[in-house]
């Protein structure tokens, strides 16, 4: 680990300032993520600017939904109860990840932006595209249970780990962003990024631009939604395959969803041609099963020396039927 | 027979006499041995599998501030010997495989250390590797012997007839992957080069290590170092863990030592990082297990037979006895077992909580099971039934036996009587529900060294041998036996352990370490009283060692167990969750039934882990497991074990030893995947035979 200088500066413009005037800069928050790939070696940044004070902690009523600091833990957002009352998926998803202890610290902006858990990524004994362009994806003909399926590229198959992304993505969020050139906001489907020709880049933020705050819109159809993580441990491990789902069902036909899927992109994956099958569709199990169908059209799945990734076909299909069911007031 | 010790302190639910050190955090370990002015050591690992190292370029790496030097197989000391070539570090430009040290730094800070170890440039010249298991390989072969000393092959009647002839057969292969032993604290060591312990001929070496035992290690170390014994001293009051990882020396040990005497005078930590763990410290072989059975139509088995093909690395042999359990385990006219290797490209792999035992009762107890559909039986009925009277390896009697006891006695406290034999039959709240049940086995072992002094001093017995507590309860459990051998109230007598300055002591390892340690106590309490009576002075003390047990040849010694499990999977999601888990053991008498129970529980919470998580993925390109932390390597978390219960029948066995023990630190680990794979099946009807059991085995 190199050593780096450390910095708090006065204000979050000063904050952006600073990482922007060098390209070796990086913002810290709760660190969790970022302090990890210090001891691994993956990054090696000259100058970390923590603006875990530097942003709002606080949690804000806003155009009748709510606005989230970027420095508010992912522990405070999931026990404040309006967050429980009218996005219960939120809290969910941040109450299925990692464990008390990382909630306490991660926090609101750092939590989206926490790196893919490809394993070849985190070990640079071995090449990733990601880490270091034009060294190769290892992750293709390797280990692949834990890669992507859907909108993967041949230079990556990397998945986002973030469970709150999945929800936020559900949500129609929006990330407020602060860079040397001002404010801007970007829709929460908008801030990541398929890896393409360009998996270094996992989200359309340019160096310097901090997340000030996440905002999620008023949304009465989320007021009955679930989260539901399916992973390898019943407990403390990052997600096979997630559904962040909310339904509004009237005389047996369905009338609204939201669906993301979690562990199956480079993104969380909002399933809007799942949405779409869904409205107008009879409440069953079959409208369930075709709305999934719909979703996977395209679906790669990758082999892999640990039995590939095929699995999480059927798997994303019985976690999205089994949570409708249960949005929809059936047996799971 | 061995003259039975009468319990008074043994077989009380004592606390642990080093919890609150632990609790507290006051309790030492290797690593934060307080010395002064220590430097810290970080191996650089060869990332090819196999060829030669070229060059290691040094020069950025020892610019850096803080360095003090930088050991690379051209400038290490000279090891007298290397003949066990996983300790022979850095004397050869070769490389076995993936992870091997291949350089060394020393410097002021750890985190210095971290940063001149990237910093070191290494150039190889690769040759093609070899990692792949398999059992088609033409290139597998037969080791002399497999681990402790068992023979590889064995071949009793005719298995060959039996299948051809018995009216119901079966044939299956079943895996189980490699895993890595993974104890908490990681392995560790704080070396000085001491002035005062040498002889004319330089300083001799104190090792402040995590090991399994101290005078194992002492011996290998020395060895290896061309030293003395009385110029190395190791200690180790405490471990925070070692399920056989620590229960042979690896090359970070040597590491250390090396290490260490390059900068005399300075003490130096080294402390492995969970990666490095991975290739560096052990682990179980992938094993592929073919099961033959023979019955008849009642379940009587005519034959049983395994045939076992699993790795070893191609610098040094480790031959897991996996088939060995199958011998002794149900009476058959009919039996073969044999072992055979691969030698691969791979780190060098060792013992693992109950090698042998833990995945060889893994194919035949999934088997039996697999038996038991077949005839329609249930498969406690079928275990029962294939009871054998004498050891139907060696035709002698066991010394006891109560696999049928805790069959019974688990399936009445599990709830197993009115059982559906019908796969697939119970579906709740959207979960298949099912049950299983597999047998446990473990040998009695005892070791031929060890030895106790007991000195009377203050009013106090204090005994000394240098034992060690992996977290097992060694501290608490031996003075309960010193105790009752002496006659003495138990808060009367304190027992040293984890220090070579104490007498010699076996290797906390084969679930011996209380028969042993216990035994030589006895002895050297018996000579105490016999030589002072009871009126001993301040100062007078004995030592005597343990003896060989005179009943060892005339009977067969093991625990026995029975695992009962309830497995649930989701009907959508493949889910697999394990809500009840019992076993019932007898493992002779409980000389502490909280220790024991905490053995048991852990033993059984590892074998929930074997059975759903664990699993080292070895990325044949590579040739390293890139899994290798515990963010990718799942064990078991809080909210994997649920209704977990560890009972134990009352067991009187006067073969054994004065304790009237058996070992309970690896039975608990052995059946607990068969019994819940049997379980998985009986959930769903989809059989499961390689490990672990994921969810996607279950979707369609
Ligand atoms: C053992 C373990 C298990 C875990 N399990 C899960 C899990 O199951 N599910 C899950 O979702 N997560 C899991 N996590 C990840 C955890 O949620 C993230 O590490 C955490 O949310 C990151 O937040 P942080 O504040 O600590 O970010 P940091 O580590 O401080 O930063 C992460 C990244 O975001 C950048 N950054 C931080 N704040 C801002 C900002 N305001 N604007 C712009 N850039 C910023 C940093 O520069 C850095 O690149 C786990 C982590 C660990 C260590
Ligand atoms: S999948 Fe992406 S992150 Fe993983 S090795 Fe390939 S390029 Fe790197």
């Amino acid at each position: 680990m190199k050593p780096f200088a450390y910095q708090v500066p006065g204000d979050a413009v000063a904050a952006v300032r600073s990482v922007a005037d060098r390209p070796d800069a990086s913002f810290l928050a709760g660190g969790t993520n970022l302090v990890d790939h210090l001891r691994l070696g993956l990054i090696e940044p000259g100058l970390l600017v923590d603006v875990t004070s530097l942003t709002s902690d606080e949690i804000t009523d806003h155009e009748g939904g709510l606005r989230i600091g970027a420095a508010v833990r992912n522990s405070d957002l999931a026990a404040d109860r309006r967050v429980r009352e009218r996005f219960p998926v939120l809290a969910e998803s941040l109450l299925a990840g990692a464990s008390g202890q990382l909630r306490n610290m991660a926090t609101t902006g750092g939590n989206p932006l926490q790196r893919t858990r490809c394993v070849y990524f985190q070990d640079v004994s071995t090449p990733c595209n990601k880490r270091e362009p034009g060294s190769g994806c290892s992750a293709i003909g390797g280990s692949t249970r834990n890669h992507a399926i859907l909108g993967a590229s041949e230079h990556c198959i990397a998945t986002q780990p973030s469970d709150m992304g999945v929800a936020l993505a559900a949500l129609d969020a929006a990330v407020q962003v602060l860079g040397p050139g001002g404010e801007r906001t970007i829709p929460f489907t908008e801030l990541h990024r398929l890896p393409g020709e360009t998996p270094e880049r996992d989200t359309v933020l340019e160096h310097g631009e901090l997340i000030t705050a996440i905002d999620v819109p008023d949304l009465p159809i989320a007021r009955r939604s679930r989260y539901r993580k399916v992973r390898d441990r019943a407990s403390y491990a990052f997600a096979l395959v997630s559904v962040a789902a909310a339904l509004d069902v009237a005389d047996g036909v369905v009338r609204d969803a939201r669906i993301a899927l979690g562990g199956v992109a480079h993104v969380p994956w909002r399933a809007r041609r799942a949405e779409e099958a869904l409205r107008g569709a009879p409440v069953s199990e079959q409208s369930y099963r075709e709305a999934a169908e719909a979703e996977l059209a395209d679906a790669r799945p990758q082999d892999g020396i640990d039995g590939g990734n095929g699995f999480k076909i059927p798997l994303v299909t019985g976690t999205l039927v089994a949570t409708l069911r249960e949005l929809a007031g059936e047996e799971a | 027979m061995t003259q039975t010790l009468e319990p008074r302190a043994m077989g009380q639910d004592l606390v642990r006499r080093d919890g609150p050190a632990k609790v507290h955090g006051t309790a030492i370990y290797a690593d934060e041995t307080p010395v002064e002015n220590p430097l810290y050591c970080r191996v650089v690992q060869s990332t090819i599998a196999r060829g030669r190292v070229r060059s290691v370029d040094t020069t950025e790496a020892s610019a850096l501030d803080g360095v003090i030097t930088v050991l690379t197989p051209g400038t290490a000391e000279r090891l007298a010997s290397t003949d066990d070539a996983e300790l022979a570090v850095l004397q050869s430009d070769d490389v076995g495989f993936r992870g091997q040290i291949v350089a060394a730094v020393v410097a002021e800070t750890f985190e210095i250390a971290r940063e001149a170890a990237n910093l070191v440039r290494v150039e190889y010249d690769a040759v093609d590797h070899d990692t792949r298991l398999s059992a088609d390989r033409h290139d597998l072969y037969a080791p002399e012997k497999v681990n402790a000393g068992y023979p590889t092959d064995t071949d009793v009647g005719n298995m060959e007839d039996a299948m051809a002839l018995a009216p119901v057969t079966l044939e299956q292969t079943y895996t189980t992957p490699m895993q890595h032993n993974n104890p908490m604290e990681p392995h560790a060591t704080t070396a000085l080069w001491d002035p005062a312990r040498g002889d004319g001929s330089g300083p001799g070496l104190i090792l402040w290590d995590s090991t399994q035992g101290v005078h194992p290690m002492r011996a290998t170390v020395r060895g290896v170092l061309g030293l003395e014994a009385d110029q190395v001293r190791v200690v180790c009051p405490f471990v925070g863990g070692g399920f056989g990882s620590k229960g042979t020396p690896h090359a970070n040990v040597v590491m250390a030592a090396m290490a260490a005497r390059a900068v005399p005078g300075r003490p130096v930590r080294l402390v492995l990082t969970r990666q490095q763990m991975f290739s560096l410290a052990g682990y179980r072989t992938p094993t592929i297990q073919r099961m033959q059975l023979a019955a008849e139509r009642d379940g009587t088995l005519r034959g049983i037979a395994i045939d076992v093909v699993e790795q070893t690395s191609r610098i040094k042999e480790f031959a897991e006895q996996t088939g060995v359990p199958t011998r002794k385990m149900y009476a058959a006219a009919n039996r073969r077992s044999t072992h055979r290797l691969a030698a691969l490209d791979v780190p060098v792999p060792s013992w693992m909580r109950a090698p042998g035992e833990c995945p060889g009762m893994f194919g035949p107890e999934v088997a039996m099971d697999e038996l038991a559909h077949e005839l329609d039986l249930d498969p406690v009925e079928l275990r029962i039934r294939n009871e054998p009277e004498l050891d139907p390896e060696t035709g002698k009697p066991f010394s006891s036996r109560n696999l049928v006891a805790c069959l019974r006695e688990g399936a009445e406290r599990f709830g197993w009587a009115g059982r559906d034999l019908t796969p697939r039959a119970r579906l709740e709240d959207g979960w298949w529900v099912g049950t299983g049940v597999a047998a446990s086995v473990y040998p009695t072992m005892r070791q031929a060294q060890s030895t106790a002094a007991v000195r009377f001093d203050g009013g106090r017995y204090i005994a000394r041998i240098g034992a060690a507590d992996l977290g097992t309860g060694a501290w608490t459990v031996l003075p309960q036996i010193a105790a009752d051998a002496l006659g003495v109230p138990v808060e009367d007598v304190d027992v040293l352990i984890g220090d070579t300055d104490f007498p010699v002591a076996s290797v906390a390892g084969g679930s011996s370490g209380t028969a042993t340690w216990g035994s030589a106590l006895v002895e050297a309490a018996r000579e105490f009283r016999d030589k002072f009576g009871r009126g001993a002075q301040d100062g007078d003390e004995v030592e005597a060692g343990v003896r060989p047990n005179p009943d060892a040849g005339s009977y067969t010694m093991s625990a026995y167990g029975a695992q009962f499990a309830e497995v649930c999977v989701h009907a959508y999601t493949g889910e697999v969750r394990v809500p009840r888990l019992y076993g019932v053991f007898a493992a002779g008498r409980i000389l502490n039934p909280r220790l024991a129970r905490s053995q048991l529980l852990g033993g059984m919470t590892m074998g929930l882990g074997m059975a759903l998580h664990e699993q080292s993925v070895l990325d044949p390109r590579f040739g390293h497991v890139v899994n290798h932390d515990l963010a990718e390597y799942h064990v078991p978390a809080n909210a994997d074990v649920a209704d977990l219960q560890a009972h134990w029948i009352d067991e009187h066995d006067p073969h054994v030893n004065a304790m009237g023990s058996k070992g309970v630190g690896e039975i608990g680990i052995v059946g607990t995947a068969a019994a819940i794979v049997n379980a998985a099946w009986h959930a769903t009807g989809v059989r499961v035979r390689d490990l672990p059991v994921t969810l996607d085995r279950f979707l369609t």
